[in-house]
């Protein structure tokens, strides 16, 4: 008993008041573990030019197939792009493109001619693009209010305060609040074919289905719960300074009208830079036979809108067909191949110094 | 339990900053101040005693026993608690970042999201801190209601009760073993003698027994003391943390006042040892005991690291500020060349002012940049390492059952860092376990030489059979372990080969548990004899017959009176306390060996009878003491005293004896009724003796084991009456065992006499009047005795030859005598010069003889000033000093101390990894060189350069002189080295030896310069007789101005200055005490450890930690970069294009734990390389010029990964449909695996736990963005990653980017290392080539397998004993 209670004592002789008991014989002696020993069985990577050699002929064997194969793809994609801003004096929307009003009356429609050298055998997308525009300007990004485009009814009468300065207008709440909603694209794209027996056939444009699936179902949502009446539902409200029409008005058909309209949501995603295209509408394929949109001349009408000229910005329109890696983009292709090849010459540099210096350790050694 | 408190010291430190604000207990301050206002004493009354009023009057003032030690209360946690923590910088930079996100203008994340790294960071360590305090509490409860007897008022008796409802002034009782509640003033013992026994390894650690005394003269004697019956006032000093000091005294109802001091105080927390019952009045309780009041935690050291950190924190800063005024102005710019376009939300604002708003935007989006998480990951990254070292086999000590302790909790890689190592040499290079070696008496040399082979016999035992000692140390006891080499004959003692085998006496003590609790009590220590002495002795023994026959030799009768008056002061001069390890810590008391009383031995020779029944058995016949031999004795001691040969008359001889009996009455005569239970065993004890003593022929089975060993060994103690002595320096443990030896034993002491046994005549009780108590200003010890024989007062002194040979004077008397003490005086100086030179710790005993009036006179003054409370200790001296006077020189004597094992191979191997290792020591110069020769710090062909003068001049001249000399050897030197053909080999090195003295000169501010110049071109510096004072200002010297890491190791309270100025601490847990270990940072048991704990955890540690440092800033450089390239796109307007939420997360979650586990498990190179290459620990030194360079190859790195990771995706999601987070997402996904993958690269080890957290980290990021993406509809506007993530890895082009970004971005790291690791082939590597991955394999199987070897520490001898 007395020993045992000296071992208690020895555990911890410090000026800690114990109290009395707790008498355990135990010995101090460390776990002889591997983990505790640090002698964990353990890979140990000495990164010289004969182990890490190999691994570059791999990524280089491995990237520059894939760039090849990007690069083709790539290749295979084809878009058209036509600058509608009317810039210079020969461009046919110069004219539109001198009034700078948001709340012009009179519309201001252009029509650009333009010709397909090739035929574009899939579904074809059609884009609009801006550039300059900085959509992702934090203040500019913050200016939206989700549970308002979520339809929270509290939120569409008493926006939130990140929309400021849109908020309200006259004392009244605006739908949708903020600044992004109210710097909406707003131009008219129509397309037509001209057949080369001289009929200007229009192109069916297809508006819905561009706006991603969860933004159409989850996050966007119209006030009033499934109320067809919109107009009643967005009662008290007011539409955004630069709009035309209030959000009600945006479409006939009511499961693209209100917030859930495919062209304000796509708005609403803010581009992450400041070159930016967004997606207009898809043309799809009729048949196998056809293709999309066959060889010859078109004619895009244009309802001329939005002002860029004010941020030095420009309007596109791109029509293409992508592919299972997107839109067209020679970049990735490129890379892959220049970063395999790199790879590859470096292997091939560290080849020859092991060539040359790798052994020398080993001699080192021995002399020592 | 300690590494708790540590740990939660340490986060009080972190939270308090590093001002250590809130380190000090506060709680103590403030409350001990409330009664200063009662002047600078307290007064204290019995409680429920005759002085009711009195007490109530003062007693409002002291606090009660019960103690809290929790910080908070279940109401202050909150606001303390934070309070607390916003102390810390750290969290006040979190705060004001938070803060500035609630400005609307600046504002750059949701205002939630700041907070969320602060309230993590708050909640963490708020639940840390609480847990503590709840357990502290608990703790507290618990030992507030601990029961203790207190006595009670209403029923007059002692009753069970709380700790917490101790007062001061109750009367406590307390029994063997228990706990002592409160600072107790002890007035009753049941011990007769008035002595309680108390252990006080709870507050210092010392496991031995401490001595305290009832406080003497009370009125009530006898019987147990109550309160009613206690009259007396206490007055005594206010509550203070001195554990060594009390002053006070009693007073009396009769007005008497009796001196108090701290042997009367049983402080808190202490154990009662060896005593039935004590009783006491509490002095002090609570919060205001002296254990409490020390209770203070373990310090806080800021590594070199941290520091070097610091400025790399600043660049951080500095890059941030550069980044947001990049930002800043480049928004300025952007938004003047625009005008009114439609995406500006305020087009009021002026360029120059949102550019001003733009830097604050900044400063919150980039904020990671300043590694704030850094210092929380050093410090748990440094718990890390300090589990591993604590738990490092190597490092434990088996025989002590003792690891590793680490006190610094922060300095682990200053271990690695180490560049000046400054020794102590006793209990540091030297076991500190003193053997008794040799010793010179009345100026004759007793060689020893048995005893030098006996001691020489272990260390050939250990080089001829290595292998197979283990088998045969258990089999053999102590006593026959030189039969293994019965041949060895060689008969000096060559220091060099001293170094000890401690295994040897682990196996010889039965078990741990003894050999610990009785710490000085190695029953190794016998001694064998020198025959001579042994002659001579026996002489002395049997003169009785010779004399009675009339054959007297021809031994002169003034060197028997000296040699005998020589073991009587080695056996009593000292302070050890006796047990028997039969019934440890149990004081053998005279109850249990047969006292042969002053008046049963005068009757015995009397009557020339001697059948007493104790001695029965004695082989002594009745006719050999015919002779008296009491009458021969006594005729030598007063002989000796009057330096003439006088007979006395047999009526004065009768007169005397009276006189003596009356003196020496001292053992209680309740006593001898209490022999009964251990008549048997006491008898046996006794005939031991006296066979022994008196019938050299006789052998016992043991004796007849070690044949060879000759007579010498025959009169060593033997078996069974095996006592231990616990000594407070382990030279009185010799000393004593060496008196043993020539049968000189002392049995047992208390507080007013001694037992010893002395040969020839038996057990004698001496009466002990006084100690003077060893201290370092005088260096001595004296005893006051009334000699057992002749009766007269003695007073025999012990202490360092320098002194004793001061005060030994040549004493008045005739010519001849003179002559005779002045050729001793020149023979023993003679002797001890020869001592030092062979290493040996030199002592030296004188005695000299008081008369009455003498005595009584210095005794008055010594009770004044003993009672004095104003300067007790300067007036305790000035009396001490008084007595030693006139001494007589008696003899001296040679201790050797042993060299731990191992310690030449340390010390080369830390000398190899380009440490600078200094001796400093207390010791004689001779004694200093020659350890340094055995610990093979001095080669045979360096130089020694002695520094010895007595002036600062010539100290100048001096230092002057050996730098010459100095340059004109390394002048030579390099003649030398370029003349081919020259080997290495003849290097000589410099030693610099400067005695105490010299060292004074040369550390005054003049000379210090040439003093530094000097001994960095030394290769090692002696420095002796250097004190405690001295050593810490010489560290202090070479760490302020040649400004590099210094490392103090030592063992003894005197070391504890030099620890502490040290940069890196180490005290060893040896055999002096606690002082060392509780300064030390860190605490070990063996010097050998050293090596390991430099080398290899000092190594790694460093070298983890410094990796980890610059990964982490190369993880925010790298992160935060990309959010900074993306403001090159989005009109520099703080905007970011990840998830604000995974943002703040990606720090704190998903990439914090690798970097950890990084910076715990790495291991550059294997345990084994570091040990057999310590060349590695310097590489790792010199690469400070490489660390700063380093940083920026970091920074450059992380700048191009961050370009690589941002402008792929950015290429290729040019003038697409991307959305902002759709474009964030593979940027963010590629820095992970970026950020992964380069940790990777850049770990030297990786294990499964490497691989686990990596692939946990990744999958918990994915796992988080994933359900992120599918569950947030409106929760973090405007970064909503509705769908982002779910669609974006759906699609091949996330995979693709992802792969091209992370190989880009890593390639040219793999690339560098791969050239870098090939092209310059470091020693590391091919060191590492060489213990190649098999051998590697193998020898970690053996690890495995020889688990319950002790030995498999050594690699090379593992393998062989399996």
């Amino acid at each position: 008993m007395m020993a045992s209670s000296y071992n208690a004592k020895d555990e911890d002789g410090h000026i800690t008041v114990s109290g009395p008991g707790g008498a355990t014989l135990r010995s101090k002696k460390p776990e002889n573990t591997a983990f505790k020993q640090q002698r964990l069985p353990a890979w140990q990577p000495i990164l010289t030019a004969g182990t890490v050699l190999p691994a570059f002929f791999i990524i280089g064997l491995i990237f520059i197939p894939i760039g090849i194969g990007l690069y083709v793809t790539s290749n295979n994609i084809k878009e058209f792009e036509i600058d509608y801003t009317g810039v210079d004096m020969s461009s046919p929307c110069f004219n539109c493109s001198q009034n700078y009003s948001w709340n012009s009356t009179k519309p201001c429609t252009c029509t650009i001619p333009f010709h397909l050298d090739q035929p574009y055998e899939s579904n074809v997308f059609m884009y609009y693009g801006l550039s300059n525009f900085y959509q992702n300007h934090r203040r500019y990004v913050k200016s939206r209010d989700d549970s308002q485009l979520n339809g929270a009814a509290g939120s569409l009468t008493e926006p939130s305060k990140e929309c400021e300065p849109y908020a309200y207008h006259e004392s009244k709440p605006i739908a949708p609040c903020g600044a992004i909603a109210n710097s909406m694209f707003n131009d008219t794209l129509e397309l037509f074919y001209n057949d080369p027996n001289g009929t200007k056939i229009q192109i069916p444009l297809n508006k819905t289905g561009i706006a991603w699936f969860t933004d159409k179902h989850v996050k966007f949502r119209n006030p009033g719960g499934n109320n067809p009446n919109l107009t009643a539902v967005f009662q008290g409200t007011t539409k955004p300074v630069n709009w035309r029409r209030p959000v009600y008005e945006l479409d006939t058909d009511p499961e693209n009208n209100g917030f859930i309209n495919e062209d304000f949501i796509v708005w609403m995603r803010t581009a992450a830079l400041p070159t930016f295209r967004k997606l207009y509408r898809i043309i799809h394929r009729k048949n196998s036979m056809v293709p999309t949109l066959p060889r010859g001349n078109y004619t895009l009408e244009v309802v001329y809108n939005y002002p860029v000229r004010s941020f030095e910005g420009s309007k596109r329109v791109i029509l293409s067909t992508i592919s299972w890696m997107g839109g067209k983009n020679p970049f990735l292709g490129i890379a892959y191949i220049t970063v395999g090849s790199v790879c590859f010459f470096l292997g091939v540099v560290l080849l020859i110094i092991h060539h040359k210096y790798g052994n020398r350790n080993n001699n080192a050694d021995i002399s020592n | 339990m300690e590494r708790f408190h540590w740990v939660q010291h340490r986060c009080r430190q972190l939270l308090a900053g590093d001002s250590g604000w809130y380190s000090a207990p506060t709680g103590l301050h403030s409350r001990s101040s409330q009664h200063r206002d009662s002047g600078k004493r307290r007064t204290v009354f019995a409680r429920h005693g005759p002085h009711q009023e009195d007490y109530e009057a003062v007693c409002k003032n002291f606090r009660t026993n019960a103690i809290r030690t929790n910080k908070y209360s279940l109401l202050t946690f909150i606001p303390m608690n934070l309070f607390q923590q916003f102390h810390r910088a750290a969290n006040l930079y979190f705060l004001f970042l938070a803060l500035l996100n609630w400005v609307p203008v600046v504002e750059a994340f949701q205002k939630e999201i700041t907070m969320i790294p602060l309230m993590v960071v708050l909640t963490v360590i708020a639940i840390k801190d609480a847990l503590e305090d709840y357990r502290r509490y608990l703790f507290d409860k618990k030992v507030n209601n601990s029961v203790v007897r207190v006595f009670c008022g209403t029923q007059k008796a002692f009753i069970d009760q709380c700790w917490s409802n101790v007062r001061v002034g109750d009367f406590v009782r307390l029994t063997c073993n228990d706990l002592i509640p409160a600072d107790i003033l002890l007035l009753y013992s049941s011990d007769p003698r008035g002595v309680c026994y108390i252990e006080t390894a709870n507050l210092d650690g010392e496991t031995n027994l401490k001595q305290r005394q009832v406080v003497s003269d009370l009125p009530v004697q006898g019987g147990e003391i109550t309160p009613q019956s206690f009259h007396s006032r206490i007055e005594c000093e206010n509550p203070n943390n001195d554990l060594s000091r009390f002053r006070g005294y009693i007073e009396h109802s009769s007005g008497t006042r009796v001196g108090l001091h701290s042997s009367n105080l049983l402080l808190r927390s202490c154990t009662v040892r060896n005593t039935e019952t004590v009783v006491g009045i509490v002095i002090y309780a609570g919060h205001e005991t002296k254990a409490m009041m020390n209770n203070t935690g373990p310090r806080y050291k800021r590594s070199k690291l941290e520091k070097q950190l610091n400025t790399d924190v600043l660049w951080c800063v500095f890059l941030l500020i550069i980044m947001c005024l990049t930002a800043a102005i480049g928004h300025g710019i952007w938004l003047k060349n625009l005008k009114d376009p439609v995406f500006q939300v305020d087009g009021e604002t002026s360029p120059i002012l949102a550019g001003f708003y733009t830097f604050w935007t900044m400063i919150i989006v980039l904020q990671v940049l300043i590694p704030i998480s850094l210092y929380v990951s050093i410090e748990i990254v440094k718990l890390g390492q300090i589990f591993f070292i604590q738990n490092d086999l190597a490092l434990y000590n088996e025989q002590l059952d003792s690891r590793i302790q680490c006190r610094a909790l922060n300095i682990t890689e200053d271990l690695g860092q180490i560049r000046y190592l400054f020794s102590d040499k006793t209990g540091t290079l030297t076991e500190n376990k003193m053997v008794f070696r040799r010793c010179s008496i009345y100026g004759v040399e007793y060689p020893h030489e048995e005893n030098g082979r006996r001691l020489e016999v272990y260390e050939t035992e250990k080089k001829d059979a290595p292998n197979c000692s283990v088998t045969l140390k258990s089999n053999c006891s102590g006593k026959s372990l030189s039969c293994h080499s019965p041949t060895c004959n060689r008969s000096s003692v060559s220091l060099h080969t001293l170094t000890s085998e401690s295994e040897d006496e682990d196996e010889q003590s039965s078990s741990h548990i003894q050999l610990r609790a009785s710490s000085f009590s190695s029953r190794m220590k016998e001694v064998a004899p020198d025959p001579e002495l042994v002659r001579k002795l026996n002489w002395f023994c049997s003169s009785v017959h010779h004399l009675s026959d009339g054959s007297s030799e021809i031994l002169p009768s003034l060197e028997l009176t000296y040699i005998t008056d020589f073991f009587l002061a080695l056996a009593i001069c000292n302070s050890v306390v006796v047990s028997s390890p039969s019934q440890p810590r149990h004081v053998v008391p005279e109850t249990q060996s047969p006292i042969k009383s002053l008046e049963e031995i005068k009757l015995m020779f009397q009557q020339r009878f001697s059948f007493s029944p104790l001695s029965a058995l004695s082989t002594l016949s009745p006719a050999q003491i015919r002779g008296s031999p009491y009458n021969l004795t006594r005729r030598l001691f007063t002989r000796g005293k009057a330096g003439s040969l006088t007979f006395s008359s047999p009526s004065n001889n009768i007169t005397d004896r009276s006189n003596l009996g009356k003196d020496s009455n001292l053992v209680p005569s309740n006593m001898k009724g209490k022999l009964k239970s251990s008549a048997k065993n006491a008898e046996q004890m006794e005939n031991d003796d006296t066979g022994n003593d008196f019938m050299e022929t006789e052998t016992n089975p043991e004796e007849i084991n070690q044949g060879e060993e000759n007579q010498a060994t025959q009169v060593g103690p033997i078996g069974d009456d095996e006592l231990l002595y616990e000594a407070e320096s382990p030279d009185e443990a010799a000393l004593v065992h060496a008196a043993r030896a020539y049968r000189c034993t002392l049995k047992a002491r208390s507080a007013e006499s001694l037992l010893v046994n002395l040969p020839g005549i038996g057990t004698l009780a001496v009466q002990l009047l006084h100690i003077l108590p060893f201290d370092t200003n005088r260096k001595r010890m004296s005893v006051v005795v009334r000699h057992p024989l002749t009766g007269q007062l003695v007073v025999y002194t012990k202490g360092a030859d320098s002194v004793i040979m001061d005060l030994s004077e040549t004493p008045r008397g005739a010519e001849q005598t003179l002559e005779i003490y002045s050729q001793i005086r020149e023979q023993t100086q003679k002797h001890l010069d020869a001592y030092a030179r062979e290493g040996l710790r030199t002592l030296c005993f004188a005695k000299k003889v008081l008369k009455e009036e003498e005595y009584d006179m210095w005794l008055m003054s010594h009770l004044l000033a003993e009672s004095s409370i104003e300067n007790r200790e300067e007036l305790l001296l000035e009396s001490a000093q008084r007595l030693e006077t006139n001494l007589t020189l008696l003899g001296t004597t040679g201790i050797v101390d042993r060299l731990q094992e191992e310690v030449p191979e340390t010390i080369e191997a830390l000398q190899r990894a380009g440490i600078k290792v200094w001796i400093l020591t207390g010791d004689k110069q001779e004694t200093a060189i020659n350890i340094a020769y055995a610990c093979k710090l001095l080669c045979a062909n360096d130089q020694i350069l002695t520094a010895n003068c007595n002036s600062m001049d010539a100290c100048d001249v001096l230092l002057e002189e050996l730098k010459l000399e100095v340059q004109c050897g390394e002048d030579s030197l390099t003649v030398l080295t370029e003349t081919p053909g020259a080997t290495s080999d003849s290097v000589n090195g410099f030693i610099l030896v400067i005695d105490g003295r010299t060292l004074e000169w040369a550390l005054q501010e003049e000379l210090k310069s040439k003093f530094l110049e000097l001994s960095c071109k030394c290769k090692a510096v002696i420095c002796c007789r250097s004190t405690p004072l001295q050593k810490s200002k010489v560290v202090q010297l070479i760490r302020d101005h040649i400004s590099v890491m210094t490392l103090a190791v030592g063992d003894g309270a005197n070391d504890v200055n030099m620890i502490q100025t040290a940069d890196v601490g180490i005290g060893i847990a040896g055999q002096e005490g606690m002082q060392a270990v509780m300064s030390s940072d860190f605490a070990i048991t063996r010097f050998k450890h050293l090596s390991r704990l430099l080398l290899v955890h000092g190594h790694w540690c460093y070298s983890r930690l410094e990796n980890m440092i610059f990964y982490f800033i190369y993880k925010n450089v790298m992160y935060v970069n990309l959010l900074f390239w993306y403001q090159f796109f989005c009109g520099f307007s703080g905007s970011v294009m990840i998830n604000s939420w995974v943002l703040i997360f990606f720090n704190l979650l998903f990439t914090s734990v690798p970097p950890l586990i990084y910076g715990i498990l790495d291991r550059d190179t294997p345990a084994e390389t570091l040990m057999e290459v310590p060349k590695l620990y310097h590489a790792a030194q010199t690469s400070k010029a490489y660390v700063s360079y380093m940083f920026w190859i970091t920074v450059l790195d992380a700048f191009y990964q961050s370009l690589v990771c941002f402008f792929v995706p950015y290429f290729a999601f040019a003038g697409s449909d991307a959305g902002q987070l759709s474009f964030g997402s593979p940027i963010n996904a590629s820095a992970l695996l970026i950020i992964l993958l380069h940790q990777v690269i850049e770990s030297n080890t990786l294990t499964w736990i490497h691989m686990l957290v990596l692939v946990l980290s990744a999958g918990f990021y994915f796992g988080f963005v994933l359900l992120f993406s599918m569950y947030s509809v409106a929760c973090s506007p405007p970064t909503s990653t509705l769908g982002v993530e779910t669609l974006q890895m759906s699609q091949p082009l996330f995979y693709i980017i992802c792969v091209l970004t992370t190989v880009t971005a890593l390639i040219p790291r793999l690339f560098f290392r791969a050239v870098h690791n090939t092209w310059i082939p470091n020693l590391k590597s091919s060191q590492m080539d060489r213990v190649d991955g098999e051998k590697y394999h193998r020898r970690m199987q053996q690890w495995n397998q020889a688990n319950r070897l002790p030995v498999c520490a050594n690699p090379g001898l593992a393998p062989s004993v399996v």
